[in-house]
């Protein structure tokens, strides 16, 4: 069915499949548009800095921004040391903000509308955290799940809790994501549907479908609004749980 | 009641869960609001923060939603 909200979540091959070493290897459309998200960064990103001027022209104060938005906010919550971590959260947050805008494109495949997309990123976040953590700190790491000045009594149901906490973050952070692409791409898909089906109607239903077409309009703008937070979140969440490794005792 | 109808009248009590999680971003950033409005010259330090807030509340409306979906498609 054409008008159902699920279908433009649909993968399918491109080419492919190939049976590499027991497995079904294909390139699907989820991969075609990943490599366009990371095509389209680097072009943006290239001819920014093409041509490093003293006075910016427009696309150089955009990528001046871009990295200044990330900067800064490694800057205030990493603080210093945390410069090394720089590259990933800037990798992290323009994969997810143009994957997530190329998606607001009428037949474009969302690839951040894939749980599996959003929970790898998600579960390579946290799994650095812990690899960082083990490494900086050794096993003091740890420390981060015995918050100090806890009464002794109730340090072993605290020290459960802050270690479920933890266990959470990964699911949280790419369903977070997941969720809101997901979420906000069907309602924009079934608002679209309303007009459709009342404009079959005849000329009453032209007149009632133009509630839903305002509608799907601002739901629109808000879905720019929302690609752009969402990918600000989880730069923030990256560098919020970095710092954990970084700075364990809290 | 046969199961799929179930399946879908547990997908709506489901979607209840988002309406908290609804409170909860209108609280922050209601609350973030009137603190900005007393003391403009601290908010812009504070926005981060803010947004952190509402994105943890978020995500657990996120989850409501995601149960309700795998409720309504994993067979």
């Amino acid at each position: 069915m054409a008008n159902d909200p699920i279908h433009q979540f649909r993968i399918h091959d491109i080419a492919g499949p190939w049976n590499i070493a027991g497995y079904e290897i294909s390139f699907t459309n989820s991969a075609l548009f990943m490599g366009i998200t990371v095509g389209t960064i680097t072009l943006i990103l290239f001819l920014a800095t093409l041509r490093g001027g003293l006075v910016p022209s427009r696309l150089q104060s955009v990528g001046e921004m871009w990295y200044g938005l990330i900067d800064n906010m490694v800057k205030n919550i990493l603080g210093e040391e945390g410069r090394t971590f720089f590259p990933l959260v800037f990798s992290l947050f323009s994969f997810v903000l143009i994957a997530n805008m190329l998606g607001m494109f009428p037949y474009f495949f969302t690839v951040t509308s894939h749980v599996i997309v959003t929970a790898s990123l998600a579960v390579f976040v946290v799994a650095l955290v812990v690899v960082v953590g083990i490494y900086k700190h050794g096993f003091g790491w740890f420390k981060l799940f015995v918050p100090h000045g806890v009464p002794l009594a109730i340090l072993p149901i605290i020290s459960l809790i802050e270690f479920i906490s933890f266990l959470s973050r990964p699911i949280s952070l790419g369903l977070r994501l997941f969720g809101n692409m997901l979420a906000g791409h069907i309602v924009l898909k079934v608002f679209a549907g309303f007009v459709v089906s009342l404009t079959a109607l005849g000329i009453g239903g032209i007149l009632g479908s133009i509630a839903p077409m305002l509608m799907a309009v601002a739901l629109t703008a808000l879905e720019f609004l929302v690609a752009g937070l969402q990918a600000f979140v989880f730069a923030i969440l990256t560098c919020v749980y970095l710092n954990d490794a970084l700075h364990p005792s809290h | 009641m046969d199961a799929s109808a179930a399946k879908l009248i547990g997908a709506g009590i489901a979607c209840i869960g988002m309406g908290g999680a609804g409170i909860g971003v209108g609280l922050i950033f209601g609350n973030y609001l009137s603190g900005a409005l007393r003391n403009p010259a601290a908010a812009g330090a504070q926005f981060t923060n803010a947004l952190i807030g509402a994105a943890l509340a978020e995500g657990l409306g996120i989850f409501s939603l995601v149960v309700a979906l795998l409720l309504l498609f994993v067979s």
